[in-house]
Formats: C-alpha cells, sequence, structure tokens
C-alpha cells in the first residue's frame, strides 16, 4: 500500500526541526477552534433547538446544566460559554486572514507574522465584548 | 495497481478531480458562514432575554426562521468539507473510511435534527404545546 512508510528510510528534516511562531500557531489554531466548533458547537447548538422545539421542560433542562437559579451562568456555563465564543470570534479572524491568504496576499514575513498575531487580538476583543454586552450591557433592559 | 514505488503506483492516475470543487465550496461557506454566524451572534446577543417564550416567539418568526436554516445548511456544510480535510490528513489507513461514513452520517442526522427543529417552532409558535 502507498501509505505504508518504509521506517528504513528518514523523515524530512522539517519534520522535526522547527519552532513556534505565530503564523504557524494560527494554522493550527483554525484547525483547532474549526474542529471544536464543528464536534461541540453543533451538539449544543442542535441540543439548544431540540429543547426549543421540544417543549418548556426541555428547554430548562438545557439551561438548568449552564446556569444557576437566578439566570446567571455557572461553572459549565463560563467554560462552554466563554469557550465556544472564542473558538467562534478565533476561527472566523483567522478564517478572514485566510481569505487574503488565498488571493497570495500577505505572505511578507512580517506583515504574515503581524495579521497572525492581530487575529488573536480580534478574537478575545469580541469574546470580551459579546459576554460584556450580555452580562453588563442591558442592566437596564 | 502494481506493486512498485509510491511514485510508481500513482504515476498516469491524474488527480481525483474532486479537489478545486471542495476546496472552492469550503470558500464559499466560509463566506456565507460570515454573514449568517455574525447575524445571529449579534440577534442573540440583541434579545432581551433568553427565557423559553422569548427565544421561541424570536425564532417563529420568518425573517429569523429562514436565514437560520440557511445558516444550518452553510454551516453545516462547511464543518462536513472542513472534518474531511482533517480526516485525511490523519488518517491514512481503512480507518479513514470509516470515519468519513461516521462524519456523513453525523452532519445529516444534526442538521435534520436542527432544520426539522426550526421548522417545528415556526409553525407551531402560537400553538399550545
Ligand atoms: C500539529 C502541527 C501542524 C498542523 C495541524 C498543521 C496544519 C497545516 C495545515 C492544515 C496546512 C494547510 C493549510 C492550507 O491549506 O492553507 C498546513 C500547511 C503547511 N504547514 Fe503545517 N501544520 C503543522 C505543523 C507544521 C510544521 C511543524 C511545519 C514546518 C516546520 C509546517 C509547515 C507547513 C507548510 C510549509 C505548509 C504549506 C504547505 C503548502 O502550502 O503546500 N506545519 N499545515
Ligand atoms: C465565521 C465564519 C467562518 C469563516 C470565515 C470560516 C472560514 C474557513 C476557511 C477559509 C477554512 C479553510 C481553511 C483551510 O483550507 O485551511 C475553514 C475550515 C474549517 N472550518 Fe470554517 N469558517 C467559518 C465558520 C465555521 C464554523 C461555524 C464551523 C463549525 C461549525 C467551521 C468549521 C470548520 C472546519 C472544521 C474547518 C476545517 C479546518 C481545517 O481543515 O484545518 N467554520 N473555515
Amino acid at each position: 500500500m502507498a501509505n505504508v512508510r518504509n521506517t528504513a528510510r528518514p523523515l524530512s528534516p522539517h519534520m522535526s526541526i522547527w519552532k513556534w511562531g505565530p503564523s504557524m500557531a494560527a494554522s493550527i489554531t483554525h484547525r483547532v477552534t474549526g474542529s471544536g466548533l464543528a464536534t461541540v458547537g453543533t451538539i449544543l447548538f442542535v441540543w439548544w433547538l431540540v429543547a426549543l422545539a421540544s417543549g418548556p421542560a426541555a428547554y430548562a433542562c438545557f439551561l438548568d446544566l449552564f446556569t444557576v437559579k437566578s439566570g446567571a451562568l455557572n461553572i459549565v456555563g463560563y467554560v462552554f460559554g466563554i469557550g465556544l465564543t472564542y473558538s467562534f470570534f478565533q476561527h472566523l479572524s483567522t478564517g478572514v486572514r485566510h481569505f487574503f491568504l488565498d488571493q497570495g496576499a500577505n505572505f511578507e514575513l512580517k506583515a504574515n507574522k503581524t495579521t497572525a498575531l492581530l487575529t488573536y487580538v480580534a478574537a478575545i476583543l469580541l469574546t470580551i465584548a459579546f459576554w460584556g454586552f450580555i452580562i453588563w450591557g442591558k442592566t437596564n433592559g | 495497481m502494481g506493486n512498485g514505488t509510491s511514485i510508481g503506483k500513482v504515476r498516469g492516475l491524474g488527480s481525483a478531480k474532486e479537489g478545486a470543487h471542495h476546496w472552492w465550496h469550503q470558500r464559499l461557506t466560509g463566506g456565507a458562514n460570515l454573514i449568517l454566524t455574525l447575524w445571529f451572534v449579534l440577534s442573540i446577543a440583541l434579545l432581551p432575554a433568553y427565557d423559553f417564550e422569548t427565544v421561541r416567539h424570536w425564532l417563529a418568526q420568518t425573517q429569523v426562521a429562514v436565514p437560520l436554516i440557511l445558516l444550518v445548511i452553510a454551516t453545516f456544510y462547511h464543518f462536513r468539507l472542513g472534518l474531511q480535510v482533517v480526516i485525511e490528513d490523519y488518517i491514512h489507513d481503512e480507518v479513514h473510511i470509516v470515519l468519513m461514513v461516521l462524519l456523513n452520517f453525523f452532519t445529516l442526522t444534526t442538521g435534520t435534527l436542527a432544520i426539522f427543529s426550526i421548522l417545528k417552532i415556526a409553525f407551531t409558535a402560537g400553538a399550545a404545546l
């Protein structure tokens, strides 16, 4: 089979000689967050929709998992809520950056590194803005 | 296929002729996701409350249910294409086929559940449960 590697042969050196940098981190983060959204995110999204379609008891059961009695998030709610929204904004930012790379733009070393770092800044700021608005933005509403 | 070298086995076979199509659809759905998911996240943030009645009434409107169904189609197709690439990158033996079948089952089951639920809410929101 073509997929069985002859272990007597050496691997290309690039497989073992490398170091972390923003560009590769952004690439891997895009993959990890995309896969997380596709699995954990999909299951929670569909569960939410099914609960909403099934009736008040099922919906209360879903909300109970993530909130305390007052309606505020519990620890599970914080971990999944913030984890998923951060993953979403991160995948969105690296995804938009990907569109530029796909056009052949932004491959200059310095610019590529800067935009890789910017995806993290954008994702963190958007996550803070989202939760800040949900928790504190509507107190008078 | 013969038992020659790796390159000998694939030489002349040509490409699978699906790569560019897959790549382009990943981008098309990526663009659709960008618009639809931003709309969804913003709308969720702007909801006055998250109790059963409020959320149901919001979701039952045509101008919410329809984009939400479009969102399900675009994102689920997008992640089905995306996870295929992830599987192909790491799994090279027969397990790859099993995982692809599971991925298709997962996507179709969750996608159908999602669209059914949205339609059910849209068609019954006014009715007693
Ligand atoms: C767990 C670690 C890694 C993951 C998950 C990963 C993932 C990926 C992915 C998904 C792509 C395709 C990107 C695209 O199609 O736009 C890619 C491309 C690439 N990766 Fe990695 N990578 C990893 C580690 C590395 C390392 C350590 C190096 C080099 C030292 C490297 C060098 C490259 C290069 C040069 C490309 C471009 C190849 C091309 O365009 O043909 N990667 N990587
Ligand atoms: C918000 C807008 C989004 C944009 C702009 C976007 C963009 C992209 C792009 C350009 C790729 C291709 C990357 C490559 O070829 O290396 C991709 C891959 C992927 N996306 Fe998205 N996406 C978005 C939302 C989502 C969502 C909501 C999910 C999950 C439900 C998701 C799951 C995935 C997965 C699993 C991959 C494959 C990752 C890989 O091959 O490394 N994406 N996305």
